[in-house]
């Protein structure tokens, strides 16, 4: 029996009054993916750093390989085969793949030497570890997926044989995650041990041997992946028992109440974000825009919110046509029956340093619920802020607390709350649940079909295909700009919808598995594609496969 | 971070930066060899102890709440204000404007309250323009004020000069405007209601700067349209997102902070003065951004500040006055690290501070 790669005993690290960690223990055998799962806050992201060397334990042991470590900074960490990626990608997008691996260990004044050794290891390591990417190509042109790999070429080209991997997969598609987890299996294969972090028990289960469970900076649980299951994993992570999927019922759509044509927008340099999107909301029912971040979507909402006006198309609602030339603004749209959770709550849904009520009645503070009078009445906005902490179980429930110091759960479920509040006719949702834990997540999710049961028209914008899969009634896929497909979700198959996510917009005769053959098929998972895919049967959407740079550009770059 | 108590916030740390800054003065009058403590009393006593000294230190403070509010005002909107200087001097001239031509025919208080209001109004419109070019072209707002400073500059004295220039004698100011409109000194008021207080310039423009706090106070934190200019500062996309209209709102701040600024021109014009003399601003609007800085871009901050500014200016006119070698730098020395300790280093003892009360 070896050492096993990383021991962790007791480590504890305190940030003032708040104990992030508490004598957490953790062991990894060498040579296996172990998952570290927990809520937002549970202390994972503080466990990782401490053994990447951001931040030194307050008490506590650190082993590599059998060996005690201390590990005060990340070159430490660094020397001692331990890597890391990051959540958000630490790539200079201007700079090419070898030139990104080299940074930060050049070698020499010159550049030759140190980059001709570069381009000789990274040959090396992609026939080591089956992980090509052009070295030449500038990264800021590559997918996401790729983008990705040259981050793990970069741990790996400094010796990690511990690999660290934060969130890695927000950003990608599912099939880009598939392709993934070939990669972790194969560095496993290798010798190469993998420490995953994720919130996500899906990746969990697909891919580790081993998880570790946190809740509230404790280590609550380790199992092997073969004896445990998501619903046990949940209920540890929230530390009761949970409903992974809310109970839909079924939709009694009624008429529509905003229909969108043709909308098509460019952006400042004039390249298509939008094309020709066609959606219709209905009373009672909700529509699940699938899509990978950075297609679209967020373009598409503020048209529909009416944040931007669109080049082409029109909208309408409630008796009134919006387009280019009658251009609307969103206090109008509000006065039309429509309320907008947006994407992004921390720029847009609140004003973070604002207190609670004050952001309770942003986007209504011209009416009663700031006040009946002239004056604002910060009584009236404490009061309406209360009733609304007290509808959706906002914690803690004090209106002067500064939104900022809220949990991000909880200032999504304020922001919910307000919109909510205005019986809106039609609902615009951004992606509901990001950053919000499990227990927030089911909360939402069955406010939101409680609302479609009372016939508000609801549209979700979701990158988490689970997410898209549990709520909707109809779902609708956008690519590039353009809605590659449109479905009930009865029926709907994840495989389908993964392919028209990623362009390949075709109607697979057989029930598409997740994971994607060789050939095009291949090339579209990598996110190669060449722009199309916007035909009905795709017609070999990947055929430009090595369509060069621009074409996938508007995938989500480095901010993730 | 940790936040500390406001008491140690607003009260302790203001307190100690102004007394290093003192502390750091002192040094320096030390080092060309005078004594510092019978420095700050002659200082203190110029300021508020002599025959007239706190009526001088009000009407300066006066000037300095009103381009401190200006610029407080702007601020939160997160808009940087610096032209202050040139929309004081634009309100000196929209004041004249009216005053000339018109104090011949009607009553004074009229004429008075007419001046007042064109003194805001130009003061506004000068600063509107910059806010219409940042909020529909673009151009930076910090850049186009200052540039507006020089036009203002350019602009009043080539008025001064020209078509205002007070007839028959060389020096650029206009005639002096018709006493009944001007505003009433506080010792006419005060000896009318047979109070004997000491002559100063200080005048109803210091009740109508405190006026004008409470209505910046009132206005940014207790309307809707306040609550959009913070919602505004804080956050463009969320105001956006609130149906806001950024743009509009820009201007709109814009305005209604050359308006305060503008209204400075009221204590020097229809105050101290009776006439617009080239200069009159001498500053103060420059001052008024260190003194919404130092006052945390709230009213009853700048007050404060303003009261400070007031007093280092009239002190250091004394202290100019009573010490051979010290001169009229040294007291711009003073100011100089007082703004420094509590404007650009007003963070520097919050760690401190935040670690000695964590202990407890």
């Amino acid at each position: 029996m070896t050492a096993p790669a990383v021991r962790l005993s007791g480590i504890t690290k305190r940030f003032g009054p708040v104990t992030a960690n508490d004598a957490v223990d953790l062991e990894v055998a060498r040579g296996t993916i172990h998952g570290i799962i927990g809520e937002n806050g549970a202390g994972k992201s503080t466990l990782v750093s401490i053994l990447y060397g951001f931040y030194e334990a307050d008490e506590g042991t650190i082993e590599i390989d059998g060996q005690a470590a201390r590990i005060a900074t990340s070159a430490d960490a660094i020397e001692r085969g331990i890597g890391m990626v990051h959540q958000h990608f630490m790539l200079v997008p201007v700079f090419s793949v070898l030139e990104n691996v080299m940074l930060g260990a050049e070698g020499g004044f010159t550049l030759k030497a140190g980059r001709d050794e570069t381009r000789a290891e990274l040959a090396r390591l992609a026939e080591t570890y089956a992980l090509e990417v052009p070295p030449d190509a500038l990264v800021g042109d590559l997918p996401v997926g790729l983008q990705q790999r040259v981050e793990i070429l970069k741990a790996l080209r400094r010796g990690a044989r511990i690999l660290i991997l934060d969130e890695p997969t927000g950003v990608l598609t599912p099939a880009e995650t598939d392709r993934f987890f070939d990669i972790l299996r194969g560095l496993r294969d290798r010798g190469v041990t993998v420490l995953l972090i994720t919130h996500k028990l899906r990746e969990i289960m697909a891919v580790c041997d081993t998880v570790s469970v946190m809740r509230q900076g404790r280590m609550v649980a380790h199992r092997g992946v073969a004896e445990t299951s998501r619903e046990e994993l949940a209920s540890l992570m929230v530390g009761r028992e949970v409903r992974l999927e809310a109970d839909r019922g079924t939709a009694r759509p009624g008429a529509p109440t905003l229909e969108a044509r043709g909308i098509g927008l460019s952006d400042a340099r004039g390249v298509r974000v939008l094309e020709d999107v066609d959606l219709t909301l209905r009373a009672g029912e909700i529509l699940g825009l699938a899509g990978v971040s950075g297609n679209g979507q967020s373009e598409l909402l503020d048209i529909l919110s009416g944040i931007r006006a669109p080049d082409t198309g029109t909208i309408r609602i409630a008796g009134r046509e919006i387009d280019r030339t009658h251009p609307t603004d969103p206090a109008e749209m509000r006065r039309l029956g429509l309320a907008h959770v947006p994407e992004d709550r921390h720029r847009r849904g609140m004003v973070l340093p604002f207190e609670a009520r004050e952001n309770a009645v942003l986007g209504y503070h011209d009416g009663p619920a700031a006040g009946e009078g002239a004056f604002l009445s910060p009584a009236a906005m404490g009061q309406h802020c209360t009733g609304l902490m007290a509808d959706f179980d906002v914690r803690p429930d004090n209106p002067r607390l500064r939104s900022a110091g809220f949990s991000g759960g909880n200032q999504q479920k304020l922001v919910m709350a307000r919109e909510v509040a205005a019986a809106p006719k039609v609902l615009l949702v951004g992606q509901p649940t990001r950053g919000v834990d499990i227990g927030g997540i089911e909360y939402i999710h069955a406010r939101l079909i409680a609302l479609r049961d009372q016939g508000c028209a609801i549209l979700v914008v979701s990158v988490e295909l689970e997410e898209i899969m549990a709520l909707s009634d109809r779902i609708a896929v956008i690519n590039q700009g353009r809605i590659t497909g449109e479905m009930a979700r009865e029926g709907a198959d994840i495989g389908e919808i993964g392919l028209m996510m990623a362009g390949v917009a075709r109607r697979a005769p057989t029930a598409a598995s997740a994971t994607i053959p060789a050939g095009a098929d291949r090339a579209a998972a990598d996110g190669w594609v060449g722009g199309g895919g916007g035909g009905p049967v795709g017609a070999g959407g990947g055929s430009g496969g090595a369509g060069g740079g621009k074409s996938t550009g508007r995938q989500e770059g480095i901010e993730g | 971070m940790t936040r500390l108590p406001a008491w140690v916030e607003f009260g302790v740390i203001p307190a100690v930066n102004i007394a290093l800054a003192f502390i750091v003065a002192g040094v320096v009058v030390a080092f060309i060899g005078e004594d510092p403590v019978a420095a700050l009393t002659v200082m203190v006593q110029g300021a508020f102890v002599f025959e007239g000294a706190l009526g001088y230190t009000l009407y300066y403070a006066t000037n300095f709440i009103f381009t401190g509010l200006a610029v407080a005002l702007a601020f939160q909107a997160r808009l940087f204000n610096i032209g202050a200087e040139g929309q004081a001097m634009l309100g000196g001239i929209g004041a004249a404007l009216l005053f000339l031509p018109l104090d011949a025919y009607l009553p004074g208080p009229l004429v008075a309250l007419l001046a007042i209001a064109a003194a805001a109004a130009a003061g506004a419109l000068w600063a509107a323009i910059p806010g219409w070019l940042q909020a529909y072209r673009g151009s930076h707002i910090v850049i186009t004020t200052i540039m507006f400073n020089f036009i203002a500059a350019g602009l009043v004295v080539s008025l001064l000069s020209g078509p205002l220039i007070r007839a028959g004698q060389p020096s650029p100011e206009t005639r002096e405007m018709d006493p009944g409109a001007r505003l009433a000194a506080l010792h006419d008021i005060a000896a009318a209601l047979g109070l004997e207080i000491a002559d100063s310039p200080l005048s109803l423009a210091f009740p109508l700067a405190l006026l004008a706090a409470f209505g910046v106070w009132l206005l940014v934190w207790r309307t809707r349209w306040g609550f959009a200019l913070r919602a505004l500062g804080q956050s463009q996309p969320a105001a956006v997102y609130a149906g806001i209209p950024a743009a509009r709102m820009t201007v709109a701040v814009m305005a209604l902070s050359g308006a305060l600024a503008g209204l400075m021109a009221v204590n020097e014009v229809l105050g101290a003065q009776g006439r617009v003399v080239l200069g009159f601003t001498a500053g103060y609007g420059f001052t008024g951004i260190a003194v919404a800085l130092m006052g945390r871009a709230h009213p009853v901050g700048v007050v404060l500040a303003a009261l400070l500014f007031g007093a280092l200016y009239q002190g250091g006119a004394e202290l100019d006055f009573e010490f051979a070698t010290i001169t009229r730098e040294m007291v711009l020395l003073i100011q100089g690290l007082i703004i420094l300790f509590s404007g650009a280093l007003s963070l520097m003892l919050v760690p401190l501070f935040a670690r000695t009360l964590g202990r407890r």
